[in-house]
């Protein structure tokens, strides 16, 4: 197995961490959900994250790819809405790239991974005013940071979560061409997609994560990291 | 015998839709409604269809679906399913209609029964 002890505690801190945030932010994406769509995407992703760390909470010693696929399996089968296949179907596939645990190299394949199945799945592309919004600068982002300006990973991931912050932005303006959202056609503008900001708030606590778990992880390998009580953060 | 599964965000409009079209197909066509988020309310889930989708008696099965998740939850059941299964691009009742009457017929085939329901598409109402 791959992972050292302290590398499980971060991922599964990780779940913890998003679920807690997308609890505390429920009633903010119901809202936003409600203006353009069927309203129930804080409550949808709510239960399939709760369902998701309970289930990996549940797992005896897994690595990274039985934690991510085990959180894709049960995002598929709790959430109830589009976001359950396009979360949870998307993670599934890209778990398989973490067979050789977390490395920059491997979470840049789940990236990529998680993005093409996210539009293979969901026929959206940018400006359709979906999550995909805010995914796609974000990997493009992620990729570019590694490969090109041979950053480390947290800084990376630092710049992706400012690219979907920006990604959020841009699907206030623009029309809706998938979903619920575009059955409103130009009522559309000027609300913000609930599933781009739902990406963004589980990038930030990845960040959040990463940041808490990997300084000086590298010297301190077999201890138990305090998992953060986060609250919302607006 | 060619089934369909019916998969609505309501279960009430699954059963109504499957009701509808089992009055037209005759009792012959194998029609199940599936519906409802895991909590009961407006929604689909995944496990409800492959549960819904395993428990029909038909080995080729042609899924009707309403909009949004019910495409995306649909096409995932179908991924895991061992059944010869396909999901029509048809408005749900019409198509529903349409593919109880094809798969009532004794020469109906998975293909003619999906066609049958996507020829629903260009149905003029008035």
């Amino acid at each position: 197995m791959p992972e050292t002890e302290a590398e499980r505690e971060a991922l599964l801190a990780a779940v913890e961490n998003v679920a807690d945030r997308i609890e505390a932010e429920k009633s903010h994406l119901t809202d936003l959900d409600s203006a353009i769509g069927d309203a129930d995407h804080g409550a949808n992703l709510n239960r399939g994250f709760r369902a998701a760390l309970e289930k990996v909470e549940a797992l005896d010693d897994p690595d990274a790819q039985e934690i991510a696929k085990t959180v894709g399996t049960a995002l598929v089968s709790e959430v109830g809405g589009a976001a359950g296949p396009l979360y949870g179907g998307s993670i599934m596939s890209a778990s398989q790239e973490l067979a050789e645990g977390v490395t920059a190299e491997t979470s840049v394949a789940f990236a990529e991974t998680y993005l093409e199945k996210l539009q293979d799945r969901g026929d959206a592309r940018v400006g359709d005013k979906t999550m995909v919004d805010a995914v796609t600068p974000a990997v493009h982002t992620y990729k570019k940071s590694i490969e090109e300006d041979d950053l480390p990973p947290l800084e990376a991931l630092a710049k992706a979560v400012d690219a979907a912050r920006r990604g959020v932005e841009f699907t206030v303006p623009i029309r809706a061409s998938k979903g619920r959202a575009s059955y409103l056609g130009w009522r559309s503008v000027g609300h913000q997609d609930p599933g781009a900001t739902s990406t963004l708030f589980v990038l930030e606590e990845l960040l959040a994560t990463a940041e808490e778990h990997l300084d000086g992880a590298a010297d301190v390998d077999a201890t138990s990291p305090t998992i953060p009580d986060e609250e919302a953060e607006e | 015998m060619v089934g369909l599964l019916v998969v609505s965000h309501s279960a009430d409009a699954a059963r109504g839709i499957s009701d509808i079209a089992a009055e037209m197909g005759g009792a012959d066509a194998e029609i199940v409604p599936v519906g409802g988020d895991p909590d009961g309310g407006i929604g689909t889930s995944v496990p409800d269809i492959q549960d819904a989708l395993e428990a029909m008696d038909a080995a080729e099965v042609v899924v009707l679906v309403d909009l949004g998740s019910a495409v995306m939850n649909a096409e995932m059941a179908v991924e895991t399913s061992e059944k010869d299964v396909v999901v029509a691009d048809a408005p749900i009742l019409e198509g529903a209609l349409n593919a109880a009457v094809e798969a009532s017929s004794s020469k109906a085939t998975l293909d003619s029964v999906r066609e049958s329901a996507e020829e629903a598409r260009d149905v003029s109402k008035t």
